[in-house]
């Protein structure tokens, strides 16, 4: 079995209000050195397949159907060794 | 007589808004169709109501784009068949690709519950025939997640093609800053895919059809849909 951490985040031209907005609360409590937040998701999967390169292929097809958005979001996939 | 399918998905809540909109008050025939089912045979119309469906769990609508009615409402959709995706309806359409772009959060981050003013872009489509263009209509919003998005060329594409047909504007019908109430690109409250059959739109007709009950300006948009049915 596989295990692969997939974390989909909002693409760097959309504007994200949450980051925006804990940045802005992380200002307020005097972090004023942090200078950007954006907040994504991270979602772990666990996959049967026989090798790495098939777990990819499954992980794949199934953010860019369902776990992200590709018209504002992008994923990234790591396999845990 | 028109007859009307309303979807229901688990956690949609203004589906019988939408079914006393068009039953009681359009007197249109009116049936729900549950998310399990696969018959839309005999449909003259699909409402894809507001909600919360499956929680809006992940992203709004993204879960139930992939319900079994929706296989079908998508099948329907590509054959001309007049689909309205009302405020999570509108989401749901968004996730099915039968409409083209994504919603965000709401700039401010508030959910948005109140009467806002939308302007009525063009009249090019059954959903707007009967109206008037520049028209003013004031109708409900009741969101967290109606911040239109699209890109530059997408965007081009929906104005060239005359594809939107709400935008938020102030009491004057001005698309002033502050008429933006969620942050959406070009002020676009509702928008047709191409063929202009299928209509996504955030605020809430079904819920100002009674002068009773406060306002009635939905209603005009369900009378040019009912109107244009019955020409077809």
């Amino acid at each position: 079995m596989f295990k692969a951490k997939v974390n989909v985040t909002l693409r760097p031209s959309i504007l994200d209000p949450k980051g925006k907005a804990a940045h802005h609360a992380l200002q307020n409590l005097g972090l004023t050195n942090i200078e950007g937040v954006r907040i994504g998701k991270f979602i772990e999967i666990d996959v049967q397949a026989s090798n790495e390169e098939e777990a990819r292929g499954i992980v794949e097809s199934a953010c860019s159907k369902l776990l992200a958005n590709e018209v504002m979001e992008d994923f990234e996939i790591q396999f845990e060794s | 007589m028109a007859r009307v399918g309303v979807i229901v998905f688990p956690g949609s809540n203004c589906d019988h808004d939408a079914y006393h909109a068009l039953k009681h008050v359009m007197n249109a025939e009116v049936t729900f169709l549950w998310h399990k089912e696969t018959d839309v045979s005999g449909l003259d119309m699909i409402i894809v109501p507001g909600g919360f469906s499956y929680g809006d769990y992940l992203r709004s609508g993204a879960i139930a784009r992939f319900s079994p009615i929706m296989q079908e409402l998508i099948r329907y959709a590509q054959k001309g068949g007049p689909v309205m995706g009302i405020c999570n309806g509108f989401q749901i359409l968004l996730e099915a690709g039968l409409i083209p772009g994504a919603m965000r959060h709401n700039e401010q981050l508030k959910f948005i519950c109140k009467d806002v003013h939308i302007r009525v872009e063009s009249t090019q489509s059954i959903y707007t025939s009967s109206l008037q263009k520049d028209q003013l209509l004031t109708i409900p919003v009741s969101h967290g997640e109606g911040n239109y998005y699209i890109d530059n060329d997408g965007l081009k594409e929906l104005q060239d093609n005359d594809q939107v047909l709400f935008r938020y504007v102030n009491a004057q019908g001005e698309t002033t800053p502050e008429a933006n109430i969620n942050g959406s690109i070009d002020h676009i409250a509702g928008i047709t895919n191409k063929h202009k059959n299928v209509l996504g739109m955030m605020p809430h007709p079904e819920r100002a059809m009674e002068r009773l009950l406060g306002k009635e300006d939905g209603k005009h948009i369900f009378e040019s849909i009912l109107q244009a049915l019955a020409i077809a």
